[in-house]
C-alpha cells in the first residue's frame, strides 16, 4: 500500500490539523515508513480469530440512575478560553 | 536521607526524627539544585507541597500515619491534580490548571503523601525518549548526553537523581519500564484495570495503566498498596479483594520457573544489555530458579499492532483538545474550522500529530478491516502466546530495552527507530499483563540496563517478591549517579 | 409515470432517566447554561464514561414492546467528528451490535392496518446546543444536554406516504410514553424525527437515491416536509435530472427543504468500539424482569376494547392514544361495565373537549373516572336527560357539591320526571290547552306532534323523560 500526499491531507482534515504542502510531504515520508512496518501484520492469517478490544474479558458495570454531580460551571469555566453568560464561545457555527 | 528507602523514611517520620515539612523541604532543595540541568519537573509548587506536608505532620502527630504519610511523591504530569498545572507535556494544556483530582492523586492524598511536583514527560505520553515534551527534553542523570527514556522520563530521572523517593508513571507501551531501565530504577506496570484511569489523561485507553516508579521492589510494593483499588468512575477498573503487595517480599523464591522467550534472545539485543541480563539470570539460578525456554511467536508483531491500536485510540482520545472548553486556543483564525485546525496544529507537537494522523488513517473508511480489525485479532494471538507460555513458567524474563539509553537527538528524527525501542515492553500492554523493570547493571558508557519481568494476571505480589529477592543479593538498585549531592 | 414514495424514519427519543447516560449529571430540562454539564459532559482530560442502568433498562423495555431481539453482548462505539456541541470530538453511540435489533409496530391509516418493521434501536448520548444569538459574532455553547441518553429508533424503508410516516411516528410516540421511557415532549426536543425519503417508479424494486431530512419537530411538519421532498424529487426526475444524496433541512416557515450538506463532503465517522466501555451484557433474567414490569401495550388494549367492550376500531384507537386516556377509560368503564360505548363517547366528547379547551392533560382532569361514572350511571338509568348531564358535568368540573353527580342532580333539581302517571297528567293538561294542534295532528300534520312534545317539556322545565313523553303522547293522541 502506498500513501499519497492527498491521503495525508485528507486525514489531516479529518483530524482538524492544519498542514501545509511541505509538512504534508515530510509527514508522508515518515508515515510511509511506519506503514511499511504496519504492513507486516498482513502476513498473518487471522480468519476465525475474535478481535480483542479490551485487555480484560469483562463486561460493562452499570451505574445506578441517580444524580451525583452538582453545578461546577464557574470552576470549569475559569479555565476556558472564552466564555460569556455561562456559555462557551466559539467562532460562529454555521448549519 | 535522600537515598533512603520509603520504609526508612517512614520510620524516621514516625519516630519524629524528621518532620514531613523538613523532608519535603530537603527534597525541594535538591530538586531546585538539579532540575535546571535535568529538567525532570514541569511544575513545582512549594506552597502546595508544604501545605500537604503540614497536614501529614498532623496526621503523624495524631497517630493516623499510613506507611506513606508525609513522604514526598512526584506525580507524572499526566495525572490531574486539583489546583496544579497539569500539562501532559503539551502546549495544548500549558495553561490547564486541573479542577479535579485523578483517582491516583486522591489515593495519595488520602494517605497523607506529599505531592512534590509534576514530572516532565513525552507529550501526551507519546515517545520513548522524553524529547517530545513541550517543556524540553529530560536528561539522563547517569549521563546528561543520554535520554532518560519515556514517556515517564521525568519521573524516572527524578527517582534516579534522588530528587524524590518515589514517583508515579503511566505505561501504554513501556512508558514506566523503559525509562526505569534507562535510568537504573525499578518500575512496575500492574495488570490492566488495577489502577484507576480516572483523571489520568488518556493516550490509548485499552493499553494505558498507571504504576509506581521507585528505587526498589520493596518501595514499589508500598506504592502499589496505595495506587491499586477499585474505582466506580472507570468502567475498566477491576473489583477485587484488596491485597497487600508487600506480603510476599521476604519469602524465599522456592520453586521458581523463569521463562526465557527464545525470540527475545535470538536477535536485536545489544551485547552490553545481553551480558547484564544474562548475569541477572545467572543470579536467579543461584537463588534456585530454573530456566525454561518459552516461545512468544507473535510477539514480534507487537510493534505494528501497537502502532495501529494506540494511534487509533489516541486519535479519538485527543479530539477533545479543540480550544473550546479549556487549554490552548490559537490566537488568530478565520472561522470555526480554522480555529480547530490552527489550535490543533499549534497546540500539538510533531510526534503527537504524527500519531493522530496514523490513527485517523487506520480508522478511516475502507481501511478499518485491514488495519484496526487485523491489529485487534493479532492482539488476541499475542495475548494467547502468553497464556501458553505461563503454562510452563511463573514469570518471563528478558531485557526491558534492546539497548542502553541513546543520546539526546540521536533518534528524534527517525520515528521508526524510536518505535523499535519498545519491542520488549509493548506485548504486556497488549495482553494487559503486569510487567516490571529492575536495574541489573550497566552497559556501554556506564549507562544502566534493566531486566524485564512479566507475570501472569494479578501476580504482582509474586513478581515483587522475585525482584526483591534479587535486590537482597545485589546492590544495583542502591546505586545513584555520581556527583548528585555536590550541591549539598 | 406513477411514482412511489419510500420513507424510513430515524427517531431520537430522549430517555427519561434522572441522570445522564455516562455521567451523574442531571438531565432536567431548562437549567441555566452549563450548570448541568459535569466534568464527563464537558470532556475534561482524564474523565471516563460509566453506563447508566436506567438507560439500558428503558432500551430493553422498548425492545420487548416491539418484539425485537435484545442483543447481548451489545457494544458501544465512538462516532468521531468535530463540532462545538460535541465536547469529546466523538459521540458514544452503537454501531455493530445495537442493544435492540428488529421488531415491528402496527400503524393504521384510514382503514388499512400495516406492520412497519424496525431495523434497530440503539443507545447513544445527545450533544449540547449551539446558540446562535450574536455574542460579538460568535456562537455560545451550552452543554447541559450533552450526555442525555437517547434511543435512536431506525425503521426499515417500509413507509409509502407522508400519512403513513406520521402514523408510524405517532404510534412510536404513543408507545414510548406508554411504557414510560420518554416524555415525548416535542417542543423540548425529547422526541425528534429525521426522515429518509426517496421515490421510485411504481412497480419497481430498486430504491431511489435518498435524502435525509432533519429538524422535523412536529408530526405536521413531518408530513409537510415529506410531501415537499417527494414532489421535489419527482419533479427533478421527470425533468430528466437525478437526485443527489444529501442531508436536507426542513424550513417550516417557508415549507420547503433545503440542502444542509451533501454526501460528497460527508463525514468519515471512523466508528470503532469505545475502549473506555466494555461489552454490555443483558442476561435473560434481566429481560424477564423487565418483561414483568411492562404494562399492557396499546395494541393489546385496543384489541381488548374492541372485543370486550364492543367499541369500534376508531374509538378503541382514540382511547388508547395515551396510556393516561386508556386508564381513564378503563377506570370509568370498570364502574359501568354495561355502558362502555356511553363511557367512550363521553370521554372522547365532553371530557376531551373540555381538557382541550382548558389546555390540560387527562391526568389533571378535575373529574375523576369514578365521578364521571357516577354521572353516566344517572344517564343510563334515565334519572337525568342528556342535556342535564352536561350541566351536571360542568358542575362537577367546578367541583360543586363535592363533585358528586347525585348531589348536584338533587341540589339543582335536575331529576327527570319518569313517573307515567305524572307525565300523563301533564300531557292531558297540554292537550286540553292546545286543541288546534291536536286536531292538526289527527288530520295528518306530523309537525304538530313535535310542537306538543315541546309544550310538555316546557311545562316540566325539560325534566320529563323525552322517551316517555313521546310514548304516552302518541298513545293519547290515538285515543
Amino acid at each position: 500500500m502506498t500513501l499519497s500526499v492527498d491521503d495525508v491531507k485528507r486525514v489531516a482534515n479529518l483530524a482538524r490539523i492544519e498542514i501545509n504542502e511541505d509538512e504534508s510531504k515530510q509527514v508522508l515520508a515518515q508515515l510511509s515508513g511506519v506503514f511499511s512496518l504496519i504492513e507486516q501484520m498482513q502476513a498473518v492469517d487471522t480468519s476465525n480469530i475474535v478481535p480483542m478490544s479490551h485487555a480484560q474479558d469483562m463486561i460493562q458495570r452499570l451505574r445506578e440512575d441517580v444524580v451525583t454531580e452538582s453545578d461546577q460551571h464557574i470552576l470549569f469555566q475559569s479555565i476556558a478560553p472564552q466564555v460569556e453568560a455561562g456559555l462557551y464561545l466559539v467562532p460562529k457555527v454555521i448549519e | 536521607m535522600l537515598n533512603a528507602s520509603l520504609k526508612q523514611l517512614a520510620t524516621q517520620l514516625l519516630e519524629k526524627k524528621i518532620s514531613s515539612v523538613e523532608l519535603t523541604e530537603a527534597f525541594l532543595k535538591h530538586i531546585k539544585s538539579l532540575n535546571p540541568e535535568l529538567n525532570a519537573f514541569i511544575t513545582i509548587n512549594e506552597e502546595m507541597s508544604l501545605a500537604q506536608a503540614q497536614v501529614a505532620d498532623k496526621m503523624i502527630a495524631s497517630g493516623q500515619a499510613h506507611p506513606l504519610t508525609g513522604i514526598p511523591v512526584a506525580q507524572k504530569d499526566i495525572f490531574c491534580a486539583t489546583g496544579w498545572l497539569t500539562t501532559c507535556g503539551s502546549k495544548m494544556l500549558s495553561n490547564f490548571v486541573s479542577p479535579y483530582d485523578a483517582m491516583v492523586i486522591e489515593r495519595f492524598n488520602q494517605v497523607g503523601a506529599v505531592n512534590i511536583g509534576k514530572t516532565n514527560m513525552d507529550e501526551f505520553a507519546m515517545g520513548s525518549s522524553n524529547e517530545t515534551s513541550y517543556y524540553g527534553p529530560v536528561k539522563n542523570p547517569w549521563d546528561t548526553l543520554a535520554v532518560p527514556g519515556g514517556s515517564s522520563g521525568g519521573s524516572a530521572c527524578a527517582v534516579a537523581a534522588r530528587m524524590v523517593p518515589a514517583a508515579t508513571g503511566t505505561d501504554t507501551g513501556g512508558s514506566i519500564r523503559q525509562p526505569a531501565a534507562l535510568c537504573g530504577i525499578s518500575g512496575i506496570k500492574p495488570t490492566y484495570g488495577l489502577v484507576s484511569r480516572y483523571g489520568m489523561i488518556a493516550f490509548a485507553s485499552s493499553l494505558d495503566q498507571g504504576g509506581p516508579m521507585a528505587k526498589s521492589a520493596e518501595d514499589l510494593a508500598l506504592l502499589l498498596n496505595v495506587m491499586v483499588g477499585f474505582d466506580g468512575r472507570d468502567s475498566t477498573s477491576l473489583q477485587r479483594e484488596s491485597e497487600d503487595y508487600t506480603r510476599d517480599l521476604e519469602k524465599p523464591l522456592g520453586q521458581l520457573r523463569i521463562g526465557l522467550p527464545k525470540e527475545y534472545f535470538a536477535k536485536g539485543m545489544s551485547n552490553d544489555v545481553a551480558s547484564a541480563v544474562e548475569a541477572a539470570i545467572a543470579e536467579y539460578r543461584k537463588l534456585g530458579a530454573t530456566m525454561v525456554e518459552v516461545s512468544l511467536p507473535n510477539t514480534m508483531l507487537s510493534i505494528p499492532v501497537y502502532y495501529v491500536l494506540a494511534p487509533a485510540e489516541a486519535s479519538s482520545n485527543l479530539s477533545r483538545f479543540d480550544g473550546v472548553r479549556y487549554g490552548y486556543r490559537a490566537s488568530r483564525y478565520t472561522d470555526l474550522e480554522d480555529m480547530y485546525k490552527k489550535t490543533r496544529a499549534e497546540g500539538f507537537g510533531a510526534e503527537v500529530k504524527r500519531r493522530i494522523l496514523i490513527g485517523t488513517y487506520v480508522l478511516s473508511h475502507g481501511y478499518y478491516d485491514a488495519y484496526y480489525l487485523q491489529a485487534q485479532k493479532l492482539r488476541r494471538l499475542i495475548a494467547r502466546d502468553f497464556t501458553e507460555a505461563f503454562k510452563q513458567c511463573d514469570v518471563i524474563m528478558g531485557p526491558t530495552s534492546p539497548a542502553v539509553a541513546f543520546n539526546l537527538g540521536e533518534r528524534s528524527n527517525d520515528p521508526l527507530q524510536m518505535y523499535l525501542s519498545d519491542i520488549y515492553t509493548i506485548a504486556a500492554n497488549l495482553a494487559g499483563l503486569p510487567a516490571m523493570s529492575i536495574p541489573v547493571g550497566f552497559g556501554g558508557k556506564n549507562r544502566p540496563v534493566g531486566l524485564h519481568i512479566v507475570g501472569n494476571y494479578f501476580k504482582e505480589a509474586r513478581m515483587l517478591n522475585i525482584a526483591h529477592q534479587y535486590q537482597q543479593v545485589t546492590d544495583w538498585h542502591l546505586r545513584a549517579p555520581a556527583g548528585l549531592f555536590e550541591a549539598k | 409515470m406513477q411514482w412511489e414514495i419510500v420513507i424510513g424514519l430515524e427517531i431520537h427519543a430522549q430517555l427519561s432517566t434522572q441522570s445522564k447516560i455516562f455521567s451523574g449529571a442531571s438531565t432536567a430540562y431548562g437549567a441555566q447554561p452549563n450548570t448541568q454539564a459535569c466534568g464527563v459532559d464537558i470532556a475534561l482530560p482524564g474523565v471516563l464514561p460509566v453506563l447508566n442502568y436506567g438507560a439500558v433498562e428503558r432500551a430493553i423495555k422498548f425492545g420487548l414492546a416491539i418484539g425485537a431481539k435484545i442483543n447481548s453482548p451489545s457494544v458501544f462505539a465512538r462516532k468521531n467528528y468535530f463540532y462545538p456541541d460535541l465536547p469529546k470530538g466523538y459521540q458514544i453511540s452503537q454501531f455493530e451490535l445495537p442493544v435492540v435489533q428488529g421488531g415491528s409496530i402496527k400503524i393504521q391509516v384510514g382503514n388499512i392496518e400495516k406492520a412497519v418493521r424496525l431495523t434497530r434501536a440503539h443507545l447513544e448520548e445527545d450533544a449540547g446546543k449551539s446558540l446562535h444569538e450574536d455574542f460579538h459574532g460568535m456562537s455560545g455553547i451550552d452543554l447541559n444536554r450533552a450526555g442525555t441518553p437517547l434511543l435512536e429508533i431506525v425503521s426499515e424503508p417500509d413507509l409509502r406516504s407522508s400519512a403513513e410516516a406520521a402514523a408510524y411516528a405517532k404510534a412510536l410516540h404513543t408507545l414510548v410514553r406508554w411504557i414510560g421511557i420518554c416524555d415525548g415532549n416535542m417542543q423540548e426536543g425529547s422526541f425528534r424525527c429525521d426522515a429518509n425519503v426517496s421515490v421510485r417508479p411504481r412497480g419497481t424494486e430498486k430504491l431511489g437515491t435518498r435524502c435525509e431530512i432533519k429538524n422535523l419537530n412536529s408530526f405536521r411538519f413531518l408530513e409537510k416536509a415529506i410531501d415537499f421532498e417527494a414532489r421535489r424529487q419527482i419533479e427533478i426526475l421527470e425533468d430528466g435530472g437525478s437526485i443527489r444524496q444529501e442531508t436536507r433541512l426542513y424550513d417550516a416557515n417557508r415549507d420547503e427543504t433545503r440542502t444542509m450538506r451533501s454526501k460528497e463532503e460527508a463525514h468519515d465517522y471512523r466508528y470503532f468500539p469505545d475502549p473506555d466501555l466494555l461489552p454490555l451484557s443483558i442476561p435473560k433474567e434481566w429481560i424477564e424482569q423487565v418483561k414483568a414490569m411492562l404494562p399492557e401495550l396499546p395494541e393489546a388494549r385496543r384489541n381488548r376494547y374492541i372485543e370486550d367492550y364492543g367499541l369500534s376500531s376508531y374509538d378503541a384507537s382514540v382511547l388508547t392514544a395515551t396510556r393516561e386516556t386508556a386508564d381513564y377509560f378503563e377506570n370509568t368503564v370498570k364502574q359501568l361495565p354495561a355502558q362502555a360505548k356511553l363511557c367512550a363517547n363521553w370521554i372522547m366528547g365532553e371530557v376531551s373537549g373540555r381538557l382541550n379547551k382548558e389546555n390540560i392533560e387527562i391526568s389533571q382532569c378535575p373529574v375523576s373516572p369514578v365521578q364521571l361514572a357516577g354521572l353516566l350511571a344517572r344517564i343510563s338509568d334515565d334519572t337525568i336527560s342528556g342535556k342535564s348531564a352536561k350541566d351536571v358535568f360542568d358542575s362537577m368540573w367546578q367541583n360543586e357539591y363535592g363533585g358528586s353527580a347525585d348531589a348536584i342532580i338533587a341540589a339543582k333539581g335536575l331529576k327527570q320526571i319518569s313517573d307515567d302517571n305524572e307525565i300523563e297528567k301533564l300531557i292531558d293538561e297540554v292537550l286540553a290547552a292546545n286543541p288546534q294542534q291536536v286536531a292538526d295532528y289527527r288530520s295528518g300534520k306530523e309537525k304538530a306532534f313535535n310542537s306538543l312534545v315541546g309544550q310538555v317539556m316546557k311545562a316540566t322545565k325539560g325534566k320529563a323523560n323525552p322517551a316517555q313523553v313521546n310514548t304516552i303522547l302518541k298513545k293519547k293522541l290515538l285515543e
